[in-house]
């Protein structure tokens, strides 16, 4: 088995799993304040990811560390050629990670509204960055062996514009059905119908997106070449109609579940697109960072291979095993009355 | 001010700044671990409720010390591609390993402790803190060792035009990291019990929740004495490791300029890098540096003017933070000693002043551990990886100026800000009891 292959895999299972994880997060972030009237129904979303968002946040962590391990190269020229803008989501995660901890440690209304501001905009940030960041990727950076010739303006061309769209609606819809799943009565009831309003703006830019990759991106040769990866294109879609399908017979558990495979088809659509390529060059296909040129040694990709497949199983095991202890619906009683929470 | 000198600038401050919050969390959580074992085998209601008052802190610590870390990854391949791409193949792994094994089970055991009083059993709430615990030192194992392969690069190659890596197990049992992760364990260890001493005794000059802070302060000084004597043993093999391993470092952090036989250690020194001396030398105990270096009072010490004028580190930095490091360790051991002594005969309210001694020294253990930094990374220049690579080589080629400046300001306004709002809030739940220490939630539900 070819390791680069093996490690390539990986990369996008880790990215795909941080997106369908952290999406929920992301998403029930942005609309916290436009979903709770009061502050307790505020608190209540807070606290609906409060135990798992953190460990939701690993799978990023984990794909950059993955990066710098079997693709070197790819980390060093991907982190310093996107410096500007992951710097801007690196504040952002920082910003919303305290905004959780330190919201409800004081009582007045205008802390509790600055750190609800501060934890809506830190969502959107990420979440648009990474769909920009994405596209651009997908399009190609403006490499080539002389170096970087682009520039943060440059990376909001309408492509990345479209993709970090598609992926702030992806977001939203996968937050708003979270809320409806993990919460009560009227929040409840308000996040279902708002994942119903939003699933239609969702629709129109998923589909521009599609349309506009034929024309912005390579991404589609690789399918021509292999029509049988259309799988994972065809598995997005039918999730997304799926999600409004079984928003209909108002089960949103299941709704909630069709958005987690949504997300796993969109972030694999775009990897199988890109191989062999992690980051193509939109100048000179030669400067294009591949899983060949840009990986660690053989040996280095063997002894990561072993840890990885010793210890992310454990992970996936203890990481169900958490999501079922705090299964369940949050209520307010439960917020108000456990002085641990958020 | 270029983009290599910006870019240490922001490294130095993240950094710094990073590891105010880390060695409490190394040191608090293994405590308040260690106070919910009491509850769970005694059944005491007080040591559950020391476990949520001290975990109310660590948690509000704990989430600073997470969010500055994801900048410490993110760093090196912003602002150190050259770093990243030439050495990646050997410093990835453990990064990524850290991620997989521990950062997981800390951030995924966090929530099930802080959230999950109600959700599981009492036993398995308390192992649930172990395992945050356990995580956060594994955490700390893997980061060394990858500080540790910088410090003292083992098991590679250099081929292909970068470090390849040909012996993991070089890398994991490299005795440069696995000393330098001791020595910082139980300095985080010290931090910790410092804190915890420190409020109760702040609480205890209140005379308030007597019985309480009495028990948090006997467990944190036994836990802070046997620490602070643990980093002094553990500092001690590390910089005799260190003399073998970076001489040059050894050199500055005793200020010898030139190599002798038989050196001796000075009590009194200051060293004048311009001239290359020390303008001060003064109470010198022979063989004494020989011997502690090498175990051999005649082994030789190479002096800073036996190495080429660009393979020098700063003199001066180094040899002050090591000094006073030594001197606040040795600190550490008194205080903890004599406040174990009182603690254990009933004593302690007995000795105001000593209270409020130990209310003021909470910061102190955090210079010590910042101070030891400073040698370590300081001591380190010019080198990045040791022997193999440049700081200034290391740096990424395609960043501006204006991004990096950008970046600097950005976040020393960010952090800033944090660092103020936390003490704030660390204080805020400090100084009230543990009866108190509820956030009105109840009211929030009323409204």
């Amino acid at each position: 088995m070819d390791l680069h292959i093996v490690w390539f895999v990986l990369w996008g299972v880790l990215w795909a799993v941080y997106f369908m994880l952290d999406g929920f997060v992301l998403g029930a972030g942005m609309l916290h304040r436009v979903l709770g009237k009061t502050d307790i129904e505020r608190r209540v979303v807070i606290n609906s990811f409060g135990p798992v968002w953190d460990g939701n946040e690993v799978w990023l962590i984990t794909a950059g560390g993955a990066t710098f391990a079997a693709f070197p190269t790819t980390y060093a020229l991907m982190f310093s050629y996107l410096y500007t803008p992951l710097l801007l989501l690196l504040f952002a995660l920082i910003v919303r990670g305290v905004s959780f901890e330190f919201r409800s440690k004081e009582e007045g209304a205008t802390w509790r509204g600055c750190w609800d501001w501060a934890i809506v905009l830190s969502s959107f940030v990420p979440a648009l960055l990474f769909g920009v960041a994405f596209g651009n990727i997908f399009a190609g950076l403006p490499m080539d062996k002389a170096g970087y010739h682009g520039s943060l303006v440059a990376l909001l061309n309408p492509y990345g514009i479209v993709s970090g769209l598609l992926f702030v609606m992806l977001f939203l819809e996968h937050g708003a059905l979270y809320v409806a799943v993990k919460s009560t009565g009227d929040l409840s009831r308000r996040a279902e119908s708002l994942a119903r309003t939003l699933w239609v703006p969702l629709l129109v830019v998923a589909v521009a997106f599609l349309a506009y990759t034929n024309f912005a991106t390579k991404l589609y040769d690789n399918y021509l070449k292999a029509p049988v990866f259309l799988v994972a294109p065809l598995i997005a879609v039918a999730a997304l109609v799926g999600v409004r399908l079984l928003l209909g017979t108002g089960n949103t558990l299941a709704a909630f579940a069709a958005s987690c495979v949504t997300i796993l088809g969109v972030v694999g659509t775009g990897v199988i697109g890109l191989f062999p390529n992690l980051i193509p060059s939109s100048m000179d296909a030669l400067s294009s960072l591949t899983i060949y040129n840009s990986s660690s040694s053989e040996y280095t990709l063997q002894i990561m291979t072993g840890v990885a497949f010793t210890f992310v199983p454990v992970v996936i095991l203890y990481k169900i095993w958490v999501y079922r202890i705090f299964r369940g619906r949050v209520t307010a009683e439960a917020v108000a009355a456990d002085h641990e929470a958020y | 001010m270029d983009v290599l000198t910006l870019s240490r600038l922001q490294f130095a401050i993240t950094c710094m700044f990073h590891f105010i919050f880390v060695p409490l969390t190394l040191g608090l959580s293994v405590l308040v671990a260690m106070m919910e074992t009491r509850y769970v085998l005694t059944g005491n209601e007080m040591y559950k409720r020391m476990t949520k008052f001290w975990g109310k802190l660590f948690l509000i610590n704990f989430a600073l010390g997470v969010v500055t870390g994801i900048t410490m990854e993110f760093q090196f391949g912003m602002n150190w591609a050259e770093y990243s791409r030439y050495v990646g193949d050997i410093f990835g792994a453990p990064l990524a390993i850290e991620a997989t094994v521990a950062f997981f089970m800390e951030s995924v055991f966090i929530g099930v402790w802080a959230f999950g009083w109600e959700k599981v059993g009492k036993r398995f709430h308390a192992v649930s803190i172990w395992l945050v615990a356990l995580a956060t030192n594994l955490s700390g194992l893997w980061i060394l060792l990858a500080n540790g392969w910088m410090q003292h690069p083992v098991g590679y190659v250099l081929r292909n035009g970068r470090a390849e890596m040909v012996d993991f197990l070089a890398l994991v049992t490299n005795p440069f990291g696995l000393l330098k992760f001791g020595h910082q364990i139980v300095s985080g260890y010290t931090v910790a019990g410092f804190f915890v001493m420190g409020i109760s005794a702040y609480h205890l000059l209140k005379a308030r929740n007597r019985e309480f802070f009495k028990a948090s302060f006997g467990m944190a000084a036994a836990f802070a004495l046997a620490a602070s004597i643990m980093v002094g043993v553990i500092g001690d093999f590390h910089a005799a490791d260190v003399a073998k391993t970076q001489p040059a470092k050894f050199a500055a952090m005793e200020a010898v300029w030139n190599s002798c036989n038989n050196a001796p250690m000075h009590l009194i020194a200051f060293p004048d890098e311009k001239n290359e001396c020390n303008l001060v030398t003064a109470l010198p105990v022979p063989g004494l540096l020989s011997f502690l270096a090498f175990h051999d009072t005649n082994a030789q010490i190479r002096g800073i003017t036996s190495f080429p004028k660009d393979e020098r580190p700063p003199v001066l930095p180094v040899f002050l933070s090591f000094r006073l490091m030594v001197g606040l360790g040795t600190l550490f051991i008194v205080l903890s000693a004599a406040a174990l002594f009182l603690s254990k005969n009933g004593l302690l309210e007995k000795y105001p002043l000593f209270l409020k001694l130990l209310v003021l020294c909470i910061p102190l253990p955090y210079i010590a551990n910042q101070l030891g930094w400073i040698v370590s990374e300081v001591g380190r220049q010019p080198w990045i990886v040791y022997g193999i690579m440049k700081t200034s080589d290391a740096v990424s080629k395609s960043l501006e100026l204006t991004q990096v400046i950008g970046s600097l300001l950005g976040f020393t306004l960010l952090y800033g800000l944090l660092g103020f709002v936390d003490i704030y809030l660390l204080a805020k739940f400090a100084r009230k009891g543990p009866e108190e220490t509820h956030v009105g939630a109840t009211n929030a539900f009323r409204n």
